[in-house]
């Protein structure tokens, strides 16, 4: 291949004038797997908010109702219309996902797990993503300033060191232990303790950004400090942020079920797919799809982030484009 | 080289004053005491709890709490609220039954992981790649207790293997060799469950670690000088990816207690895992305190021995260190 050839097929490569943002979702495209799950992930959120709307707005699929003549009904049954009581009906006539052992509807459970899950995931990593730019931004900004007898810098990295040397799993579940199970316990404190690798390449990120050209110019130009960060180099160092979220919520779904399995998690009456993996696991033998639908769920919605969360990565990293 | 490991020890024992102080408050300022743990029971009076508190020195202020558990712990004297058995011994009987679990983990995790990894780097984009890539997403994806349950659905039927305990019960006055072999034998599932999210992770590292090598100049210049592929690979790359992963020796540590209680508690594998889920159910303050502590001590350990390894293996760490001091 000649020298001009090779140019030209770079220059085919490389539309000119695309954005950065254009840029990393053409990559982000050519990624099969990649893109099915943000189809997934976009279907699940539109199933978590018709969830919370048809279980708790308007009640369509009622996840509470209790009819103990149906109790362990397989996927796909029919109530017994002449026992349960007419206003117990399911209001479709079917139980789509079977019945739990109290006679429950499990598509109207998973329903309203699917909100309950992706909020903690959501929320979990919220609080984490939000610490970690704080106090990584902090550092990296503003890590030479000197408080006392130490910087900045060394206070917060320090303190980061020490959040990394307990046992990531057993402190939340000593603390969700201690402090009791509410769901809003078991999202500030998966948040709590997993802040760390954020506020570590922010702050690395920051530090390298400091250096660049444009971050020297706009400072002078005497811009304010506010600016500078917020519009100069947060969107810079937003990536792998973004990156380390997605799979975060991921992780944090996991999480989850880990502490439903050992009797921590969510509890009832609000149902996350994590506990009714936990609470099916009693009657796998009896009744297998409370067991595998909703393991089956978190499988297929933990992959999703995770594989979008590639897709991601190898979008934006730079490094790996022009391979 | 000595300074810099000096340096370092001191820093990590300053950390892990810090650690233990924080753990320490964390606990106790926490709502919930040992002795709630059975509040309806009518014989717990009023004056036996303030019996039980003073004991436990729970009345006294959280400084003097905390210099009762540093002396304790060091001299050795610490008691557990639950059976006032001594913690030190107790946690030492559990560990060393975590130890062959985490052996044998950790020895899947490390001999399955490499090869899937070079592999899956050497073809870049082909069918081997994209589906073992799939496949450890799976891996990272699957609840721990979803997949295990699978398994012993599968494997008692099929295999027989089991998958209780530690040993099989009634076998006390076996022969040594039978012993040894029914305890290998109770081995198999549990540690290959727990060593599953490993290799899923540690080949998907070793792979883009891989990529970052082979796409350095160094080994097209190996390529160029016409050496064959297997040189190439072995030789010159993945010596220099498997850098990283020396010092990843050292991150292995702290695992032993804090990723093995789901899977202990599966498998009612009596191990450090399950003895912290207790002492939490239980508000054994002292074994959770230890627990962490020792925990934090191995992390610590930890970091120290991989910086160390890096200085030994790499050779641009170690002069710059030396041209630090």
């Amino acid at each position: 291949m000649t020298h001009s050839n090779e140019v030209n097929q770079v220059a085919e490569e490389l539309p000119l004038g695309e954005t950065p943002w254009q840029e990393t979702l053409r990559i982000f495209k050519k990624d099969r797997l990649a893109v099915v799950g943000s189809i997934v992930l976009v279907f699940l959120v539109l199933t978590a908010v018709f969830g919370k709307a048809l279980t708790e707005w308007v009640v369509v699929f009622d996840p509470e109702v209790i009819r103990l003549p149906d109790k362990f009904k397989p996927p796909l049954s029919f109530p017994s219309e002449d026992i349960v009581p007419p206003e117990d009906l399911p209001s479709v006539g079917i139980y789509l996902l079977g019945t739990d052992e109290l006679g429950r509807d499990v598509f109207a459970r998973m329903l309203q797990g699917s909100f309950v899950s992706l909020a903690v995931g959501f929320i979990a990593v919220g609080i984490s993503v939000f610490i970690g730019i704080l106090l990584g931004g902090l550092s990296g900004f503003y890590g030479n300033v000197k408080l006392g007898i130490i910087t900045v810098d060394t206070l917060i990295m320090r303190f980061t060191d020490v959040m990394l040397c307990f046992p990531t799993f057993f402190l939340i579940l000593t603390v969700v232990a201690l402090l009791g199970q509410s769901i809003l316990n078991i999202m500030v404190v998966i948040g709590l303790t997993s802040w760390m690798g954020t506020a570590r390449f922010v702050r690395a990120e920051f530090l390298a950004l400091r250096k660049q050209d444009f971050v020297v110019a706009a400072t002078s130009l005497g811009l304010p400090e506010r600016r500078i960060i917020f519009r100069h180099m947060v969107p810079n160092a937003i990536a792998p942020v973004l990156v380390s979220a997605t799979i975060g919520v991921a992780t944090a779904i996991l999480t989850e079920s880990a502490l439903s399995f050992l009797g921590f998690g969510v509890q009832p009456p609000d149902a996350t797919w994590g506990n009714i993996l936990a609470d099916g696991k009693g009657f796998i033998f009896d009744a297998p799809w409370l067991f595998f639908i909703p393991g089956i769920a978190i499988l297929v919605v933990v992959l999703a982030f995770n594989l979008v969360g590639e897709g991601l990565r190898e979008a934006m990293n730079p490094k790996l484009r022009r391979r | 080289m000595q300074a810099f490991i000096i340096r370092n020890i001191l820093q990590r024992l300053l950390l892990l004053f810090i650690v233990s102080i924080l753990a320490h408050s964390i606990i106790h300022l926490a709502p919930g005491e040992p002795s709630e743990v059975d509040p309806s029971n009518p014989r717990m009076k009023p004056e036996d709890i303030a019996r039980i508190r003073a004991a436990f020195h729970l009345d006294d202020p959280l400084y003097l709490q905390y210099a009762y558990w540093m002396r304790d712990l060091f001299t050795g004297e610490l008691k557990s609220f639950k059976d006032s058995q001594p913690v030190l011994p107790k946690i030492w009987r559990k560990f060393l039954n975590s130890l062959p679990l985490f052996i044998c983990a950790t020895l899947l995790i490390w001999t399955f992981a490499f090869p899937a990894g070079i592999h899956a780097a050497v073809r870049r984009g082909a069918v081997y790649d994209r589906s073992s890539t799939f496949v450890a997403y799976m891996l990272i994806s699957i609840p721990g207790f979803f997949l295990s349950y699978l398994m012993i659905l599968w494997v008692v039927d099929t295999f027989g293997v089991p998958v209780i305990g530690m040993r099989t019960f009634g076998m006390e006055n076996a022969q040594p060799l039978f012993q040894t072999m029914d305890r290998v034998w109770h081995l198999v599932i549990p540690s290959l469950m727990s060593a599953a999210l490993g290799v899923a992770v540690l080949s998907r590292y070793v792979r883009s670690q891989m990529l970052e090598v082979i796409s350095q100049d160094y080994v097209r210049t190996a390529r160029g000088k016409g050496l064959e592929e297997d040189t190439v690979i072995y030789r010159h790359a993945l010596r220099n990816a498997l850098l990283p992963f020396v010092t990843m020796f050292g991150f292995l540590l702290p695992g032993l207690i804090g990723g093995s209680v789901i899977f202990e508690q599966i498998f009612a594998w009596p191990g450090l895992g399950r003895l912290g889920y207790h002492a939490i159910l239980e508000r054994d303050f002292p074994v959770i305190l230890t627990l962490n502590f020792i925990a934090a001590v191995l992390t610590l350990a930890g970091t120290l021995l991989s910086d160390i390894l890096y200085a030994v293996v790499d050779p641009r760490v170690r002069t710059r260190l030396e041209g630090e001091e």
